[in-house]
């Protein structure tokens, strides 16, 4: 049965999974064929019941557009939601999402994109004044949560994300990513063990130009839920993953943190680190676990998260998921296993483990890096 | 009324002395605060009416020659009209007044911790092994931001902008519940703060004052304000790590305190600020308080004169409408909220108030922790759940409906040898706790039973770590208020809305 809502009776879902990705950080594009391969390689890391990928540098043609992805159950439920859109977004241009009929994916429901902007004199502003980032992230709630049959899986500026039930494979042969080109491609291979079919429960996750593959459960889900709850973010996919890009979301987007403070409250250091730290760096570090101990993401967990001008690969704070690292010239790989690094980049100039709870942060080329420490604690071949 | 001494009352309890086995060494007199022992010429009579149960003298009997039994005279069973409804009826009928008992309600009500069970890792997720792995319990109560504000050095590394309000750090989520010098000894004061400096926690003094002994021990003390301000002054808000503003107690909500003049000895008497032998009364209400801003005003009062360097806690027992007063006290700028739950200790309450007033701890704490989420207020202040915690799963629980920490009265008063007999109001404690009878005092070793605390509290908190560990987290943050980890059994919908946790199975 198809669905694309979290509408089995569970609280939450759970699954294992693989984990790919590349980025070139002078923003070269290549096409989906490589980490397709690549996750190709972890078959056995899922069992066919999700694949998906994520694309940056998709949509130069409408890069200054928000590019919305949107699956729907029936007809129905996409004519309620183009409702909502066509009242509070300029849409530049709709169609459907290219794919190709295979046999591997037989059943789908109706996917749409949508290249738009919020409209300046949309109705939500006659009772707040919401920037535009908000109140996408707004109607993406709105959407998921209310609207029966209608998912937003993709709503990010130049960035497009492509997932479904399959093998990843087969999930890049039905949109025929081999003809999509973009300069950062994540993929992620899933094993759920308990919502069989989920459309919506594949990765990546996304928001904004977030997109987040993860291997890995959450054992502190309880509470990261209750924690963004409490900064009005509804959780209505009930998987771990929703809540990483929520609390990146919180943190880097809202509270203004930078990437490696977000990473360290994330895999927070123990104490035990902390104490070792100089004063200054001890206080900051103190405070990021005072306040922000609710957003600890502690169980084991990998995860690359993108955005629009990097990559962050990292692991929970001791290490119970696999991760490796490696780079040839400007690009950078990382995956579940060097096997598939290898499948991509045979020869790579250096591979390594990122230590636990350790960011592998890579930012592109024409960014101006505010503050970057790189971990350059490599363990080279 | 010619036979007032008569009484339809029995003795509750029987002291039977083995009189074969008995070497006539006479320790049981020496040891009972209640005077049931006494020597009648080749052995030890006892007069039974005066036995509380308290187990002083069979602990200390060197010949295991004593005996404490319930009377097995029966009363005639009636569901309805149980012993306890008699007695009390015969003992108002004989002496008139209120009837007034120490400790928790002894009554049988549903304690709901008794109805949550915890979650553990299979399968998709590890879980840890605390022996092997760092398992972090270190907890801070007060104030956080919501949102930390980042400044950069001219290096760009970023630092604090602010300094982070004041904190209590605590090693473990426990800390000693307010017991004051008056209601207990000043030994089993001593014990908690030896205990308490020792694990990295804090105890704290309740409203009798802060004795010249505890001073040293400032780092781990909260001193309480209370309704009678007994010994409060500017040093003695400084002296602590934290002010405790007390409204009310679970076992007594909405009602004052009492301590009888004859009580009132030379050092409790200076430590009290009152005169020798006069009635230490606590009010029902702050007479300064009246309304929520009264307490904010008293909350500030209390930041001036410390400098904002001390964050303030409220205590407050848990009552029908707690969350939206809990909100309130939130808001008039409480840094910590310290619930006092139903079945929370006391050293006098009326019965009726005791037995009959109040809410279950683990009701309140859901209520209260759900409600400031929902206003986004909870990082304002910290929780601290009390209310009879008995062993550290009772913690557990407690964190994972959402307590930052949890208090213990009782179970500290347990390791110095208290029973729970319920007679903490007569001060005759053979235990030396709840008791200024120097005699008794005097065998209360603070070094003695602080190590038997420590000792408890590191057990309990090994406890935790394997707790922990079993779910897959390596932090006490990750359990705290997280009540996925928690399923109900034999509980009502109503009681699960309520607790915010789902049925087992689920």
């Amino acid at each position: 049965m198809l669905r694309l809502k979290n509408t089995f009776s569970i609280e939450r879902d759970i699954s294992g999974c693989g984990l790919c990705g590349i980025i070139n950080i002078k923003k070269v594009k290549i096409n989906g064929e490589n980490i397709k391969r690549a996750i190709a390689l972890e078959h056995d890391r899922g069992n066919g019941l999700g694949g998906g990928f994520a694309v940056y540098g998709a949509y130069p043609d409408y890069a200054s557009l928000y590019a919305f992805h949107i699956m729907y159950d029936d007809i129905a439920a996409k004519n309620n939601v183009e409702e909502y859109l066509k009242k509070n977004f300029v849409i530049e241009k709709n169609e459907p999402i290219p794919v190709l009929k295979i046999s591997k994916i037989l059943d789908h429901p109706i996917l749409y994109r949508y290249f738009m902007k919020p409209k300046s004199d949309r109705e939500d502003r006659l009772f707040h004044d919401l920037k535009d980032d908000d109140f996408v992230v707004r109607s993406v709630m709105v959407i998921n949560s209310q609207y029966d049959g209608a998912y937003v899986f993709s709503s990010g500026k130049n960035m497009g994300v492509f997932k479904g039930v399959g093998y990843p494979e087969d999930i890049a042969d039905f949109y025929m990513l081999d003809d999509i080109e973009g300069y950062m491609w994540t993929a992620h291979n899933r094993f759920p063990t308990n919502t069989p079919g989920w459309w919506g429960g594949a990765h990546p996750f996304t928001l904004l130009d977030w997109s987040i593959v993860h291997n890995g459960e959450i054992s502190s889900y309880g509470i990261n839920k209750r924690y963004l709850e409490m900064f009005k973010y509804s959780l209505s996919l009930k998987t771990d993953t929703e809540v990483i890009t929520y609390i990146l979301d919180l943190l880097i987007r809202k509270h203004g943190l930078t990437i490696e403070l977000a990473t360290n409250i994330l895999a927070a250091p123990f104490y035990q680190t902390i104490e070792k730290m100089d004063p200054p760096k001890r206080e900051l570090f103190t405070a990021l676990r005072q306040i922000y101990g609710s957003a600890l993401l502690n169980g084991p967990f990998a995860i690359i998260f993108g955005f629009s001008d990097g990559m962050v690969a990292m692991n929970d704070r001791i290490k119970l998921r696999p991760l490796v690292a490696a780079t040839k010239g400007d690009f950078t790989y990382i995956a579940s296993e060097e096997a598939s690094i290898m499948e991509m980049c045979p020869s790579p100039d250096i591979v390594w483990s990122p230590k636990a709870g350790e960011p592998v942060i890579v930012r592109t080329e024409n960014v101006k890096a505010k503050n970057i420490v790189q971990k350059e604690e490599m363990v080279s071949l | 009324m010619t036979k007032s001494s008569f009484s339809n009352i029995q003795p509750e309890f029987l002291a039977l002395i083995d009189d074969t086995k008995c070497v006539r060494c006479k320790r049981c007199i020496q040891n009972c605060g209640w005077g049931t022992y006494s020597f009648g010429g080749d052995k030890i009579i006892a007069d039974h009416y005066k036995c509380v149960a308290c187990g002083r003298c069979y602990t200390y009997c060197p010949e295991d020659a004593i005996s404490v039994v319930k009377n097995p005279t029966v009363m005639r069973e009636n569901a309805n009209w149980h012993d306890y409804h008699i007695k009390n009826i015969w003992k108002q009928s004989e002496i008139s007044g209120i009837i007034i008992s120490g400790m928790g309600t002894p009554l049988k009500y549903k304690k709901y911790f008794d109805h949550m069970l915890l979650d553990a890792c299979q399968v998709t997720n590890p879980s840890i092994d605390p022996l092997r792995e760092p398992m972090e319990l270190r907890t801070f109560l007060g104030k956080k931001p919501s949102k930390l504000e980042l400044d950069f050095t001219e290096d760009g590394e970023p630092i604090l902008k602010n300094p982070m309000p004041p904190q209590i750090e605590l090693q473990t989520p426990f800390i000693f519940a307010p017991m004051s010098y008056g209601s207990i000894s000043l030994n089993a004061q001593k014990a908690m703060a030896l205990a308490a400096k020792a694990l990295g926690i804090v105890m704290n003094i309740g409203e009798g004052g802060l004795h010249d002994d505890l001073v040293p021990f400032g780092k781990h003390i909260i001193v309480q304000v209370a309704s009678g301000r007994f010994g409060v002054h500017r040093d003695y808000l400084n002296s602590g790590i934290a002010v405790e503003i007390k409204i009310g107690q679970g076992a007594k909500p909405g009602i004052g305190g009492h301590l009888p003049g004859e009580k009132i000895g030379m050092d409790i008497s200076r430590t009290r600020m009152i005169p020798l032998g006069t009635d230490a009364i606590s009010p029902a209400p702050h007479h300064d308080i009246y309304s929520i801003e009264d307490l904010r005003q008293l909350i500030f009062a209390i930041k001036e004169a410390t400098d904002y360097k001390k964050p303030v806690s409220v205590k407050v027992a848990a009552v029908h409408n707690i969350a939206a007063i809990v909100s309130g006290i939130v808001r008039a700028g409480a840094d910590i909220v310290y619930i006092d739950g139903f079945t929370g200790g006391t050293g006098a309450a009326p019965a009726i108030v005791r037995d009959n007033t109040g809410i279950p701890i683990e009701l309140a704490l859901a209520q209260v922790d759900e409600r400031l989420r929902q206003e986004g207020i909870r990082n304002e202040a910290s929780l601290i759940a009390a209310g009879s915690i008995r062993s550290s799963a009772d913690a557990v629980k407690a964190i994972a409906l959402g307590a930052d920490a949890v208090a213990i009265g009782t179970a500290a008063l347990v390791v110095m040898g208290c029973h729970v007999c319920g007679k903490c109001h007569t001060g005759n404690c053979s235990w030396g706790i709840t008791t200024q009878r120097s005699e008794l005092v005097r065998r209360l070793d603070p070094e003695v039973y602080g190590e038997r605390l420590y000792n408890l509290i590191t057990a309990w908190s090994h406890e935790i770590m394997e707790v922990l560990g079993s779910m897959g987290v390596n932090s006490i943050e990750s359990l705290r208020g997280s009540r996925e980890r928690l399923r109900g059994v034999e509980l009502t919908d109503s009681e699960l809305q309520v607790l915010g946790i789902k049925h087992a199975g689920l």
